[in-house]
């Protein structure tokens, strides 16, 4: 025979003013098989636990139900204290009488009778609730960081530094991200190559990081602890293992001619090349698109130009090399795949991202983005770190920054701030001003968003020190005439309109995930906005893992970060996935659903409606080996416990432990209807 | 609200955010300031108050300031403000809004000159279904306009055929008084 306590909350106010505690206490108390019902102000606070503990104890109980909060909020605390009190924790179940109850009630009276309601339908509930003990599934203890950026970099350091092997991933040639392309970073203005390239080096030299360069995640199967990973190593043209990186190959090859990605079009590279000097692995790559033997490949004609090859004394150029899988076990992945700038083109890739027209849709010569006045101003960059504009190599005497390109332009398609933007721009207006002693530098801007350690400091010392004039107003049209470059704006704060000629202007553009990210992130199956950030499980207690257990999250691929952001949410992740592969076996909930063998008949219903993927074939055979059935299996590493399969599955096979489907129909039956 | 600012008008007790709102179906609460609506402005010179100016006006409730500014009858309608606009606040629909509700008002600087000419533009269209220039400018310059501002031109616009003499009315001028009086029966509604 059942023998429930109840135990009503007033959550201070927040219960207590909509709704009659006390008497929801005495009502329940009336129910068939409670034997123990109270109220108290907080039944979370240690008193209040204290009163759980003791009742289990003084009355027997077999179930509790707490009428309270959410059971997101406090059902782990009220189940350690049924376990303290001695009872199977999963013997205790929450009434949501705040959040379904007396947040959205007015009617003290009315609210009272459902608040009774509502805890009546969970004493039936846990009248049938059976013990259940936590499912331990094994984990393996290596990682995955998919991007090689400084998240990445760091997120793979910190893992490997604390004692696990670390997977990874980079789909360029080389490590190292947009950092790797940055002249100086704030507030300190030091270089940001000579900040990150021994961190790049680490990785390399690290026994326990294994880098995959020029490689991309193909699939992801499993679960937290338990994912099969398949990564594509894209045919680099080169046998890593022969290459001695001497650099004989780039030298020769013809094709000189191809716009850097590194130097973001600004500078030129071969077709067989290394991104930077600095490049981890220091390994070049073919890129076959522009190599002019895989062009002659690609219409049919015979290999011509082998020029490469022939200088190669190693013989590690290799043309007919393929795609090639490679497949890993891993326990955890953190996801740090970085950004891209918006482009102001007319041409976008999503519909409902547009260019603007005002300002020539990217045709305006000398209008370039932030991370090519980076690559400008840069002393590895094409002009050694001298500023000239790209259309004749002048140095611009006027150059003119406009800010919010793009980010808070819901117009345009994206309504946030991109963060970054206004300490890059007072960066940028002081690498000017070091470097072009005559010149004038100009901001348009909207608000200056410097909330950082030092950063409203250095950009007050713009503006206070270095000269830099801000305008407070967005520019709404510009245009060439001759070659200088037309603004048309409005300083706001003056209250007059400005029309002002610049030599060359710099665009600070949105920030935006990666291409492909959407698909990525459909391998992983975590969730991402309306903009492809990926999402965060919680936004402020959770903020860098997914909701995928065991998937986790850094950097600018979560949503618009700077430096200090993005490591520090770096090593959040090492710190999360380092206590998952703290221990060998992970325990989770186990509130998981579970098939009936005896009575499955094999539709695999409950396969296609899973979102979780949890759903396996499992064969039933003789003595001999014979196959008799092939039926169901849920894992129970990968079941979330949605339920979905137990509402679909025909034949009644298929329980979710905690919600089966008595419990449920006790719980209806209860509200008499 | 500070003590210095203008009280609203006791007739209307929403703010006039929320009337402009219902009337456009905009909220003029979504500017940010820019000025970007400004800076494209035909008419930023000629007036202290451009299109950003009567955002912040609507915003900061200050109906008086409104119909004291010259610049919602100065503004050509070109739009350019509501196409530069990143926040989709459509300037131009919101100075159409206010320029209905300052119509019914008679207190403040009336810029009389302004709204003359606007009257007898639109008698015109209701007569005519189409502009009659010399009708135009008699009813302009009896009902408050400038008298005898531009005399000088008329001979040689006449010379020139630019002025008839007699209007010519468009087809359909029923339908187009019902347009008018369907517009008039709006505004009673509202």
């Amino acid at each position: 025979m059942a023998r429930i306590g109840v135990f009503v909350c007033h959550c201070g106010e927040n219960i207590g003013r909509t709704v009659d505690c006390a008497k929801v206490a005495e009502l329940c108390g009336q129910v068939p098989g409670v034997v123990h019902s109270v109220d108290y102000k907080y039944m979370c606070s240690d008193p209040g636990q204290q009163m759980v503990k003791a009742a289990i104890a003084e009355k027997g109980l077999t179930g509790v139900v707490v009428a309270a909060c959410s059971p997101h909020m406090h059902e782990k605390t009220f189940r350690r204290a049924t376990a303290g009190g001695g009872l199977n924790p999963f013997l205790c179940e929450m009434a949501n009488v705040r959040e379904h109850c007396s947040w959205i009630h007015e009617d003290r009276d009315a609210a009272t009778v459902k608040a009774v309601d509502i805890t009546k339908t969970i004493v039936e509930k846990v009248k049938r609730n059976v013990p259940l003990s936590t499912i331990r599934i094994p984990v393996t203890r290596r990682a995955l960081v998919i991007g090689g950026g400084i998240a990445g970099i760091q997120a793979a350091l910190d893992i490997a530094d604390g004692g696990r092997e670390v997977i990874l991933v980079e789909k360029d040639p080389s490590i190292g991200g947009h950092m790797s392309q940055l002249s100086e970073t704030f507030p300190t203005l030091d270089c940001s190559q000579c900040i990150l390239t021994p961190r790049m080096v680490e990785v390399y030299q690290h026994p326990r990081i294994k880098l995959y360069s020029y490689s991309e995640v193909e699939s992801v199967e499993g679960y937290i602890g338990n994912f099969k990973v398949k990564i594509r190593r894209k045919a680099r043209s080169i046998d890593e293992d022969k290459c001695n990186g001497c650099g004989a190959c780039t030298k020769t090859c013809p094709n000189k001619k191809i716009p850097s990605e590194f130097d973001c079009g600004l500078g030129k590279r071969t077709a067989i090349y290394v991104p930077f000097p600095q490049a981890v692995p220091n390994l070049p790559t073919i890129d076959r698109a522009k190599c002019l033997l895989f062009m002659n490949r690609a219409k049919g004609r015979p290999d011509t130009c082998k020029k490469c090859a022939e200088a190669c004394s190693k013989e590690a150029i290799d043309f007919d090399q393929v795609d090639r899988f490679v497949t890993e076990d891993v326990g955890a992945i953190v996801v740090a795949t970085g950004y891209q700038l918006y482009t102001i083109g007319k041409d976008q890739a999503k519909p409902n991202i547009k260019g603007y027209g005002e300002y020539g849709y990217g045709t305006i010569p000398d209008v370039i983005d932030g991370l090519q006045f980076e690559r400008l101003a840069s002393a590895s960059g094409p002009t050694s770190g001298k500023i000239q504009r790209p259309s004749d190599g002048k140095e611009p005497k006027r150059i003119v920054f406009l800010q919010c390109i793009g980010s808070r332009d819901p117009q345009k398609g994206m309504d946030y701030c991109s963060k970054i933007c206004c300490m890059y721009v007072a960066k940028h207006t002081m690498l000017y001003h070091h470097k072009v002693h005559d010149g004038q530098a100009t901001v348009f801007y909207m608000d200056i968003r410097a909330a950082g350690k030092g950063y409203d400091e250095f950009s007050r010392r713009a503006i206070e020190e270095e000269g830099a004039r801000y305008i407070r107003g967005r520019v709404s049209k510009m245009w060439r005439d001759g070659d200088v470059i037309k603004i048309q704006g409005f300083d706001t704060l003056a209250g007059e309109p400005i029309e002002m000629d610049a030599d060359m202007v710099v665009l600070a553009t949105a920030m935006r995930p990666q291409p492909g990210i959407d698909s990525l992130a459909q391998k992983l199956s975590v969730s991402y906005d309306q903009h492809g950030f990926i999402n965060e499980a919680h936004p402020k207690l959770r903020p860098v893992e997914t909701n995928t257990a065991g998937v986790y999250v850094a950097g600018a691929c979560q949503a618009p970060r700077d430096i200090p952001d993005a490591v520090a949410m770096a090593s959040a992740t090492a710190s999360k996935v380092l206590g998952l592969f703290a221990n060998e076996m992970l325990e989770r909930e186990p509130t998981v659903a579970r098939v009936d063998e005896s009575s499955c008949a094999g539709c695999f219903h409950c396969e296609r409606v899973c979102a979780y993927g949890a759903v396996e074939h499992k064969e039933i055979k003789d003595r001999a080996g014979n196959v008799l059935r092939v039926i169901a299996y849920v894992n129970p590493g990968v079941c979330q416990g949605c339920g979905t399969c137990q509402a679909t599955c025909p034949s009644k096979s298929v329980e979710l432990a905690g919600f089966t489907d008595e419990q449920i129909w006790s719980e209806i039956q209860a509200l008499g209807v | 609200m500070g003590s210095h600012e203008h009280s609203h008008e006791h007739s209307a007790a929403q703010p006039l955010a929320t009337r402009i709102q219902h009337m456009t179906g905009l909220n003029p609460l979504k500017c940010y300031q820019c000025g970007k609506c400004s800076a494209g402005c035909p008419m930023a010179t000629e007036t202290t108050t451009r299109p950003h100016d009567v955002m912040r006006l609507v915003a900061r409730d200050q109906l008086d300031r409104l119909t004291d500014a010259d610049g919602l009858w100065l503004c050509l309608t070109c739009e350019t403000c509501t196409s530069r606009c990143p926040n989709g606040c459509d300037p131009a629909r919101t100075m159409d809004a206010l320029r209905e509700i300052l119509a019914a008002r008679t207190n403040g600087k009336n810029h009389n000159a302004i709204r003359a000419f606007h009257r007898s533009f639109l008698t015109q269209v209701r007569n005519h279904g189409r502009l009659f220039e010399m009708g135009l400018i008699m009813s302009y310059k009896l009902g408050g306009g400038p008298m005898f501002a531009d005399v000088t031109t008329t001979p040689s616009v006449l010379a020139r055929g630019k002025l008839g003499l007699a209007p010519h009315n468009v087809k359909g001028l029923e339908e187009i008084r019902r347009i008018f009086e369907a517009c008039a029966a709006q505004e009673d509604g509202a």
